[in-house]
């Protein structure tokens, strides 16, 4: 590959969850230490050579969604030169992906650290989907009882049926595949397997979505570290190289999103490609944000692997399923491995997993080249990150 | 009264014309004079051309709805009592679009492409909120 060496991840951690929650009544501060550690172990740093920090999630001090950096940093003994908690929804950390390259690229920090965690199954619901107040531009739709986010992903996913004809046993392939993949993840956990009858019949929630077109709920902490070309000599793990990043947003209320049926993953993908320098029939394996079934199929006509109005025919037959020719979604996504409320980081740990060959039994064969996407808020922010291994 | 529990607007400098309005049974939405578009929601200046010449004109009421959610699992405890209910984007004449219910049907006959027409609905002295029904020929 001749792709510039910008930057690369050579970190990764998380943390084990039983039945969705993370053991021992574990605070969001603790399993975000944890996970923090294991990925500088993972990458053979330490602590001290952290110079840049990142974060952001819902939980905070003194209120919901707060200095995450500073609390975090604080907790862990770091004092970072470089930081940034950019909150966009569950994308942000392919944002933070992309603005620690730049930092390193500028030279503001060599080590950077990404962290989230998320206690919302085990400890108190905060903040995320929740939103009940009426006031700046949600006081036009709040009154009107629309659920959040399952609503606005409910009313993208009935345009895209108007418009192209797409189906709801289409929307569940997505699901079932998904839960395949989940099958070869013993960290995943829904992996009782499902038909698109199942989907089908799960209770609806909000028309036309099914309880199983619909993420998890689950707690979950995730860390990533990303370095200099430099500092990535001496790691312990081969580095996975970030050779190409972009990220845009719409909108934030759903009534203000342009066209329901795509999403600005158009313009976040083409930066990514155009600075990768690679095309879609390069990439090897495909992780993109499942907060819903119809989440994957706007993404993945969004980000050009098939046309706007064709992703109904192209996820059907078990296509991105283990065996199929489009892995997606390789640990079990959002919708059957975990879902902690901000997802995103937790698509950048499996696709490195996956680069490094290190995913035991749902190993896509000699994967070189990944495409990650997250996608935040109400199909309102999405970032991509184009990584690949040497 | 189900009514008063669900989260009701927070009147403020971008929208006390718009509520004064519904309160008296008009749409007001937002047109620039520069740029001639309508607005919605209203706000300090056109998101098109960032004029700050805007003017109140009242929207014909009438619509085609964009897309709808018919709702089973409400998130806030008012609604429960509610279901199954319309959720809609409804794009008004004007070329703007909105969030409200459809009512007046069953929710099973709602369809995108569907022409609406507003309805004004008090909740209490301040506020009256808009919504949509089929336009019955």
């Amino acid at each position: 590959m001749s792709q510039k060496r910008l930057a690369a991840i050579v970190g990764v951690g998380d943390v084990e969850l039983e039945n969705g929650k993370v053991p021992g009544g574990l605070s969001v501060l603790q399993i975000q230490a944890i996970a923090a550690k294991r990925a500088l172990e993972d990458a053979g740093l330490k602590k001290d050579d952290v110079d840049g920090f990142f974060s952001a999630g819902f939980w905070g001090i003194p209120g919901n969604g707060l200095f995450p950096t500073l609390s975090v940093a604080e907790y862990l003994g770091i004092q970072p030169k470089f930081t940034d908690s950019t909150q966009i929804g569950g994308s942000s950390f392919e944002a933070h992906v992309g603005h620690a390259v730049a930092a390193i690229q500028a030279g503001l920090c060599e080590v950077a650290l990404i962290v989230y965690g998320s206690t919302q199954r085990s400890g108190v619901r905060q903040g995320g989907g929740g939103n009940i107040q009426a006031e700046y531009m949600s006081q036009y739709e709040t009154p009107y009882g629309l659920p959040l986010p399952v609503g606005s992903y409910a009313l993208a996913a009935q345009r895209h049926m108007y418009q192209y004809g797409t189906t709801s046993e289409q929307l569940a392939e997505i699901a079932v595949a998904t839960r395949k993949w989940a099958q070869l993840n013993p960290a995943a956990t829904m992996r009782e397997p499902i038909t698109i009858e199942d989907v089908l019949q799960s209770p609806m929630i909000s028309s036309p979505l099914h309880k199983l077109d619909c993420c998890l709920v689950t707690d979950g902490a995730g860390a990533i570290v990303v370095v200099s070309p430099e500092r990535a000599k001496d790691c312990r793990k081969r580095p996975i190289w970030v050779l190409g990043h972009g990220e845009a947003h719409s909108h934030m209320t759903i009534q203000s999103m342009p066209d329901l049926t795509i999403t600005s993953a158009v313009e976040s993908g083409k930066a990514a490609f155009e600075m990768a320098g690679v095309t879609h029939d390069d990439i090897d394996v495909v992780e993109v944000y499942d907060s819903f079934t119809i989440t994957v199929l706007l993404t993945l006509e969004s980000l050009g692997f098939c046309k706007p109005g064709e992703g109904g025919d192209f996820v059907s037959n078990q296509r991105t399923a283990p065996g199929g020719d489009f892995p997606l979604n390789t640990n079990g996504g959002g919708l059957s491995y975990a879902h902690p409320g901000m997802y995103g980081i937790f698509l950048l740990i499996e696709a490195v997993r996956q680069l490094r060959h290190e995913c035991g039994e749902r190993q896509v064969e000699d994967a070189q080249l990944a495409l990650v996407c997250g996608t935040g808020g109400y199909l309102a922010s999405t970032a991509v990150c184009i990584l690949g291994r040497d | 009264m189900a009514n008063q529990q669900f989260p009701l607007p927070v009147i403020d400098g971008d929208s006390k014309i718009y509520w004064e309005g519904c309160k008296n049974n008009k749409l007001m939405i937002q047109k620039c004079e520069d740029c001639g578009q309508h607005i919605f929601y209203p706000r300090q200046l056109c998101p098109h051309c960032m004029s700050e010449n805007l003017a109140w004109v009242e929207s014909s009421g009438k619509g085609t709805i964009y897309s709808y959610t018919v709702v089973h699992r409400p998130r806030h405890p008012a609604f429960m009592d509610k279901v199954p209910y319309v959720v809609a984007l409804i794009t008004l004449e004007e070329g703007v679009r909105m969030m409200s219910n459809i009512i007046n049907i069953d929710v099973d006959q709602v369809r995108c492409g569907m022409p609406v027409e507003v309805v004004f609905e008090p909740i209490n002295d301040e506020i009256t909120l808009p919504k949509f029904q089929p336009i019955r020929s």
